[in-house]
């Protein structure tokens, strides 16, 4: 493809990766080649790790499915910080599941002592309430895992009266509209609901042309194919790192069905969102 | 596999015996995609299930062929399946690329469902590089089809009467051998896999493909819709009055989901 200058580039198909190459190299893979691939995948599998098995009956055994009733997954640093501030403590909390994994972009591990800006998977359950479980996913799942996220989640839960609540964030310039994204005004919420989703949504659904993708996208489809209840909200922000602004977006959804029985004290929150200010600045300053 | 959108709804809705099988290769310009996304939207066709698979990217969005405030707000996920019982129609529409390494099983589920769905047989739309087309290629016709032995029989000659273009082989070593020939379709996604597939396990697949580029694909996708169309006459060609050619283009309903493509509106401030 030739631009406007002349020169000559190399424009990446749309088709993704010409499968004809790899399908030849597919061929020629030796058994070195099968080796490093298994272990490469090995490497990538994800374990999730219940420390107590959520909604479970003192005598069930550990594989049999637990009860869960709401389901809140914040996937992304501010959709993490959200619930921190505004829903978690350890008082009504208790920490129940972590997610191991590693790809090219994060690594997590199995401490549950994690700071905001930390890429971490966590699942806590209501004390008072077992089967309400909620999960901070801070940490990439890259799309090779996605699936396997969904399996090993959703596959140690019984769905009948399950509900599921997803929160996230994306780049505003990722936001198609007829209007340019400088002028909108960002952060704002955009909602997807599934099939069985018959509640009140907190903001406007999110038109077509745009699409969400990634573990939220997994999420949500998971729940459509399975016609499990379930409501994503996506904060389309121009910052890409933690900031308050765009934790206070998620607001509106404190007055939803599903958390505002969960919402913990004001004041607290105020306290938590200015802890995480200062903890942000000094992890981003690069002058001494 | 295959998943009912209405588990309790018996099998009415997933009985696609004798049906043809549309669907789209990911491939260059992503004009399979768009033929079918017409097709879709053109035929108003139901939704009647998912294409559950860890092989896709995931994505969901609302639903692309929305007409009416009501019915914009259907969730759509990356691989659903839509029929037109009236029609024998089922089409697969794919909306993300595979996943690295899961093109292959890909391929297995889904000619595995084809074999127990009983569909009579599956048509594929593709697309191959056209900066890879040889001389001969460069000239006439850019639209190709190919059907493996068992259509062979019951369509060949319905192809020769439209005067329709099989694909060529190329020279397996072109330069050095050129007697050897192999099927090569550069940019085509899994078309060759599925193609030969199909062939070794004796499924009736036709491929229709464009040769194109990537940039503005839409007169692609409306060609190759178009091309399907004179086989299968799914829409009624007008006779154009100026030049008495029959041509559909104007029969296509092109979606709603189709705005934006190239990007936003831009900022005043920029001028």
């Amino acid at each position: 493809m030739a631009t406007f200058f002349g020169e000559v580039v190399v424009a990446p198909s749309r088709a993704g990766v010409d499968d004809e190459e790899s399908a030849e190299e597919a061929c020629e893979e030796t058994p070195e080649d099968r080796e490093i691939r298994r272990e490469l995948e090995k490497k990538r599998e994800i374990d999730v790790l219940w420390t107590v098995k959520p909604g479970a009956s003192p005598g069930a055994s550990a594989r049999e499915p637990f009860a869960c009733s709401t389901f809140v997954v914040a996937i992304g640093h501010n959709a993490a910080a959200f619930l921190s501030s505004f829903i978690l403590d350890s008082v009504c909390w208790e920490v129940v599941g972590v997610v191991k994994l590693w790809n090219e972009w994060c690594r997590t591990s199995n401490t549950t002592n994690v700071l905001p800006t930390d890429s971490f998977c966590l699942f806590y359950r209501l004390i008072s309430d077992p089967t309400v479980l909620l999960c901070q996913c801070s940490c990439y799942v890259a799309e090779d895992q996605q699936f396997q996220w969904l399996e090993k989640v959703f596959g140690c839960m019984r769905k009948e009266g399950l509900q599921v609540t997803i929160l996230s964030t994306c780049p505003v310039a990722d936001y198609k509209t007829q209007e340019s994204t400088l002028t909108l005004p960002s952060p704002f919420l955009k909602a997807l609901k599934t099939k069985e989703f018959k509640e009140q949504v907190c903001c406007p659904l999110l038109e077509q042309p745009n699409i969400v993708r990634d573990l939220p996208a997994a999420v949500l489809s998971y729940c459509q194919v399975w016609q499990i209840p379930a409501v994503l909200y996506q904060c389309y922000t121009d910052v890409i790192k933690l900031d308050t602004v765009t934790i206070e977006a998620f607001r509106p959804l404190l007055s939803s069905k599903i958390l505002k029985s969960l919402v913990k004290d004001a004041s607290e929150s105020t306290k938590i969102l200015k802890k995480l200010l200062t903890t942000n600045e000094t992890h981003s300053n690069i002058y001494i | 596999m295959f998943v009912p959108c209405d588990h309790g709804g018996g099998s009415a809705s997933s009985d696609f015996k004798g049906f043809t099988l549309l669907m789209p290769a990911v491939s260059v310009g992503n004009v399979g995609q768009l033929a079918i996304d017409l097709v879709i939207s053109t035929l108003d066709m139901t939704k009647v299930g998912y294409f559950y698979t860890d092989c896709l990217v995931p994505m969901v969005g609302n639903n692309p062929y929305a007409t009416a405030e009501e019915n914009s707000t259907d969730l759509s996920i990356n691989a659903e399946v839509y029929s037109l019982p009236s029609k024998k129609l089922v089409v697969l529409q794919i909306r993300s690329p595979f996943i690295k390494n899961k093109y292959r099983p890909f391929c297995q589920t889904l000619l595995s469902w084809v074999k127990s769905s009983k569909c009579a047989r599956v048509i594929l739309l593709s697309s191959s590089h056209a900066y890879q087309r040889n001389d001969e290629q460069l000239l006439g016709t850019p639209l190709r089809y190919l059907l493996t032995p068992d259509l062979e029989k019951a369509v060949g000659d319905l192809m020769q009467e439209l005067s329709w273009k099989e694909m060529e082989k190329v020279a397996a070593y072109p330069g050095i051998n050129d007697t050897e020939k192999v099927l090569h379709i550069p940019g085509g996604g899994i078309t060759k896999l599925l193609f030969t597939e199909s062939c070794s396990k004796g499924i009736q697949m036709a491929v229709l493909l464009k040769f194109c580029s990537e940039g503005d694909n839409i007169p692609d996708a409306f060609a190759l819709v178009n091309y399907l169309n004179e086989w299968l006459q799914l829409v009624k060609s007008k006779v154009s009055a100026s030049n008495n050619s029959t041509d559909a283009s104007s029969q296509w309903k092109i979606p709603s989901s189709w705005r934006l493509l190239f990007g936003n509106g831009l900022p005043p401030a920029l001028f």
